[in-house]
């Protein structure tokens, strides 16, 4: 018998897809200014990455308003409990139709495996793509800002190394979504609210 | 009542919505400019002026009767000596002294050169720079454009037929200087031009940012002198005072940080310069580009190329070749499929470009040269005929293009010094005549007054233009990738870093294996899924 529980409010759904759309364009557009390929061309890439970048900080304001006014940043507290058996479920249990060793509810919606990861996006590349990319757009104003010693190519290869662990992240993201008890049951979960438990 | 107030009301409406209608039809239907009156004295109601001029110096006795200092000024100024002492290196310049590798040098060769200079009858060691009627005004102020000084004359103009050289049975026309005289006017593109876009010797050679193009150009050559647009003459940046003409290769300015130069300023530098008028943060849409002018001059982007009028420039010029003969001992000339000269026995071969990109270099407006006193030493690298100074960490330098000339030249493999031979000339040991080093560098090198061992070799020598003329609209300007891709216009620019060309390796690797590691993994796991869901 399974029931069904409400996991994401209208905001936090939102919040996840244009913040989606938005990772995704900024990708598509950095690796246009890389140099991997060219859709956009250099100088309009530019342009797109820096309106991209300035909505994402726009959209983020409110998403941070939101989790400490609804409490909900409280899902990103780490926890040991259960990893290892999160762990021991991707490698093993799921390929044997094992239980899936957590069972989400409205206070815990993200397995600790999960709170692992997208806390170390949030403390780690996150800030790391921030720092660098805020410094990027200011790049003139750095000797105003007495950061004249600064290296701009320090910074550009940090933003890369950002880019290229948010590119590894979406991808490991994108397919565990399909591991929960139908495979479409998470995207469901993201698009309705509902999610369906055991 | 109230209808009046309705008719006003309408009126006033009719009457501003018509004011406007001008400004509307002006970018439809450009009317055509009108003549500028640009002086207020009508040169042929003087008196002084109504007479037959044999002279050059004739001419400017008359112009001295009322613009009494004008010679003075002129006297002063660096188009009058051909010389300059730089004030930071204290090397002794100016046409008079440096050497390039175009036609090489002026000593022994003066009445050839001096068909250049602003005055009259230069054409030895011995010119009387002292003379104010030696001063030669129309060369800047002829409107007519029929004023000539044929090289071979030192400088005067030909006023009777005359067989030159004698002999040769080719004639050259004499000029009405009294004609010319009476319609002085301000100095034009055309004024200046007569000999800044034939430096080297000939249109467009040696600059290649300054050819007849520019005389009347488009607003794709150039986007202030644009004949039917703004109109620019040479002097509207090249602000003269008292004669003197503001700009300077010997001491350019690299970086302008001064912003606009307000009337009454103190501390005003270069009027020349492209800040001067547009301040350092001209772009008002991207200021992403203002942060670019801090670093790069305003040249680098917006003269994508030079030599765009149409007119090639030479890019090498190689003396070594010089002198051959044909089979019937006279001298050779070959060109290219468009007609244009690359081989001359006088002077070897070259080779020439239109549309050129140029060469980039940081430039801080040090330029040191080499001249006559300064031991050169051939080896593999070219000699720099110029050293221009400049590097990313100075504070003082910006990104430059430049037009680097090469070419090989004769020297002296003894005394180790540049050479000056004695080329134009029509007499025995003029080398352009009998095309015999041995007896033109004697000559050139007595003149030049510099020791010579007897033995010449050829060197090969470089030297750079900053490029600064020919300024496309702004929609012509380089676009982002010309420099931010691996192929990049700046290549060989370092200490900076350019997003797109200085990616770092190594991170590109790391990143892409582990994006690459995490695509295989999850598709090993999907895939493990699916077949372990069906067995069970």
């Amino acid at each position: 018998m399974s029931e069904r529980i409400y996991v994401f409010k209208r905001f936090e759904r939102f919040w996840h897809w244009s913040q989606a759309a938005l990772i995704i364009f900024l990708m598509l557009t950095a690796f246009d200014i890389h140099g991997v390929y060219s859709i956009f061309g250099f100088e309009k890439a530019v342009a797109y990455h820096s309106t991209a970048a300035w909505t994402l900080i726009g959209l983020w304001v409110f998403a941070i308003f939101w989790h400490f006014t609804t409490g909900e940043w409280k899902q990103y507290i780490p926890t040991t409990e259960k990893v290892v058996a999160m762990m021991n479920y991707y490698l093993f249990g799921i390929f044997k139709n094992a239980p899936h060793p957590f069972r989400l509810t409205t206070l815990r919606k993200h397995n600790p495996l999960q709170r692992l990861a997208y806390l170390f996006i949030l403390v780690c590349v996150g800030p790391l793509l921030w720092v660098t990319g805020g410094l990027y757009l200011f790049y003139d104003k750095w000797a105003a800002w007495g950061l004249g010693n600064l290296s701009l190519e320090w910074v550009a290869t940090g933003h890369t190394i950002g880019a290229f662990m948010m590119l590894a992240f979406l991808i490991a993201h994108v397919y565990l979504t399909t591991a929960g008890h139908t495979p479409m049951a998470h995207i469901k979960a993201m698009i309705t609210g509902w999610e369906e438990v055991d | 009542m109230k209808t009046r107030l309705i008719k006003t009301t309408l009126a006033l409406c009719c009457a501003s919505w018509l004011a406007s209608g001008p400004a509307y039809a002006e970018e439809t239907k450009p009317e055509p400019k009108p003549v500028k009156l640009t002086t207020t004295a009508d040169h042929t109601k003087f008196k002084q002026l109504q007479k037959t001029f044999d002279s050059g110096p004739e001419v400017t006795k008359a112009c001295l009767e009322c613009h009494t200092e004008a010679a003075g000024q002129i006297h002063r100024t660096k188009h009058w000596k051909w010389e300059f002492m730089n004030p930071d290196t204290k090397q002794v310049l100016g046409k008079k002294k440096v050497l390039n590798n175009f036609c090489i040098s002026i000593p022994s060769n003066y009445a050839s050169c001096t068909s250049c200079h602003v005055g009259y009858g230069w054409k030895d060691a011995n010119f009387d720079f002292s003379k104010e009627e030696n001063v030669d005004c129309i060369v800047c102020h002829d409107t007519t454009g029929n004023y000539r000084k044929p090289p071979g004359f030192a400088g005067n103009p030909v006023t009777r037929d005359t067989e030159f050289p004698p002999g040769s049975g080719k004639i050259i026309k004499g000029i009405d200087l009294s004609k010319i005289a009476q319609k002085v006017g301000k100095s034009s593109r055309d004024t200046c031009g007569s000999c800044h876009f034939n430096g080297g010797g000939g249109d467009g050679v040696k600059h290649g940012d300054m050819d007849s193009s520019l005389a009347a150009p488009t607003k794709a050559i150039d986007v202030h002198m644009d004949a039917e647009g703004l109109d620019f003459t040479c002097g509207t940046c090249h602000k003269s005072s008292s004669h003197d003409v503001a700009g300077s290769r010997y001491t350019p300015t690299a970086k302008d940080d001064k912003g606009i130069q307000v009337r009454g300023k103190a501390g005003s530098g270069n009027p020349a310069t492209c800040v001067a008028c547009h301040d350092n943060a001209p772009h008002k849409k991207e200021a992403r580009l203002n942060q670019h002018a801090t670093r790069i001059a305003c040249q680098t982007c917006h003269i994508p190329t030079y030599a765009r009028g149409g007119i090639a420039t030479k890019i090498t010029w190689d003396w070594s070749t010089a002198g051959k003969r044909d089979k019937d001992g006279k001298h050779i000339t070959l060109k290219d499929a468009k007609g244009r000269i690359t081989y001359e026995s006088r002077k070897g071969d070259f080779t020439l470009a239109e549309n050129v990109k140029p060469e980039y270099a940081w430039f801080n407006g040090e330029v040191k040269y080499t001249l006559l006193t300064d031991k050169i030493e051939k080896s593999e690298q070219r000699t720099p005929i110029n050293r221009m100074g400049g590097s990313p960490a100075d504070g003082k330098s910006m990104i430059w293009p430049m037009k680097v000339f090469r070419g090989s030249q004769p020297y002296d493999p003894v005394n180790k010094t540049l050479i000056t031979p004695h080329t134009a000339g029509n007499d025995d040991t003029g080398f352009w005549k009998n095309l015999d080093w041995d007896k033109a560098i004697p000559v050139g090198m007595k003149d030049s007054g510099t020791p010579y061992s007897g033995k010449y070799d050829f060197i090969k020598t470089e030297m750079s233009w900053p490029i600064t003329h020919m300024v496309a609209p702004k929609d012509k300007a380089m676009g982002c990738v010309e420099c931010h891709a691996r192929e990049s216009r700046l290549a060989g620019i370092t200490g900076v870093y350019l997003p797109a060309r200085d990616n770092n390796r190594l991170i590109d690797t790391a990143g892409w294996t582990i994006v690459l590691l995490t695509l295989l993994g999850v598709i090993g796991h999907g895939t493990l899924r699916i077949v372990t869901r069906r067995k069970n």
